[in-house]
């Protein structure tokens, strides 16, 4: 016999992202999935904004890591709350694993909860997690190749930061290229060329987070 | 890889699907796996036999098609497929395209006794 079924196999994913959502929704939480390939620059890039906003905004982390939880006392130094999530093998966080976190926040007293996900420039873009929008950091010594080849994740974020941006005039590759490989699979991506290592760029990055919390807060 | 967890999530839908139509035997399942979606199918199936091996799904065939990418212009209305990830309309540039195919990982049917 023939069942007919029709149903998208992440759908058990999706239904507790959307219930996750539904939770940020209640403290008007502004929530980040924060992806890129291992050592794009993901924790530099938070320490430096926690730095940047952490007397205007309340702001939370979870870190995603197979192992470890370096990334998590690197943020934790910042004195602010920060759960470590490892996978213990998993390449890339779901709804559920964020869910588990749960307990150790309190979401009304933050602003902003950032996602930092597992290093990986493909699993991560598959699973929601109850995010606002993803927001993707490709660094320069990774190549202008990479929108061609790992097409789902530049989609789907909504933010990109071009990081390492200093190591430019060392390296064959253009920055140009890269914004123009990544605006063709997705041409409403808002880019960001930055450095953190010298701090260039970083303002704008950090006006459009301002104002992306403040229309959160007040939706 | 997160081939596994898909090659899981697979496995439950269907296992809810077999008790509701009180099915015993898995003959065969059929995906279509939209060209966007990061997913190997040799991995998947390698995945999913591992999986049922010794429960009373093994044996199952997957069937696996993949969707390409298809998109519509909400500017000029025209439909194409979309070549090389471009995500922009062949006919007048504009970038306000539908994805109308191409982006899901769904299942179509599944064949039982």
């Amino acid at each position: 016999m023939k069942i007919s079924v029709v149903k998208n196999i992440l759908e058990a994913n999706d239904r507790i992202a959307q219930e996750n959502r539904a939770i940020f929704d209640e403290s008007n939480l502004l929530v980040i999935n924060l992806m890129s390939s291992p050592g794009a620059g993901k924790t530099s890039l938070l320490e430096k904004t926690i730095d940047a906003l952490k007397n205007d905004f309340q702001i939370g982390v979870i870190e995603g890591d197979i192992q470890s939880s370096q990334d998590a006392e690197r943020i934790a130094r910042k004195e602010i709350p920060v759960v470590q999530i490892n996978t213990g093998g998993a390449c890339h966080l779901d709804g559920n694993m964020i869910r588990d976190t749960f307990k150790e926040f309190v979401f009304d007293d933050l602003d902003l909860l950032v996602v930092e996900n597992v290093g990986n420039l493909v699993c991560p873009a598959e699973f929601k997690v109850g995010e606002d929008f993803k927001a993707m950091i490709l660094s320069v010594p990774e190549g202008e190749d990479k929108p061609a080849k790992y097409p789902l994740m530049f989609h789907e974020s909504k933010v990109l930061l071009i990081n390492k941006i200093d190591l430019a005039p060392y390296l064959d590759c253009s920055v140009e290229d890269m914004k123009k490989e990544a605006l063709k699979v997705n041409p409403h991506l808002t880019i960001f060329e930055v450095s953190c290592k010298t701090g260039e760029g970083l303002d704008s990055w950090y006006a459009w987070l301002k104002d992306a919390v403040n229309n959160r807060k007040s939706a | 890889m997160h081939e596994m967890s898909i090659a899981q999530s697979l496995i439950d839908i269907i296992k809810e699907e077999m008790t509701r139509h009180d099915a015993t035997v898995l003959r065969s399942v059929r995906l279509n796996i939209g060209q966007l979606s990061a997913i190997v199918p040799q991995s998947l199936s390698f995945c999913f036999e591992v999986i049922t091996s010794g429960t009373e799904l093994e044996g199952a065939k997957l069937i696996m098609e993949v969707i390409p990418l298809e998109g519509m212009c909400r500017e000029c209305k025209q439909a194409f497929g979309i070549e090389d990830y471009a995500f922009e309309c062949p006919y007048c540039g504009s970038p306000d395209i539908e994805t109308t195919a191409g982006q899901d990982l769904s299942i179509v049917d599944m064949e039982v006794d």
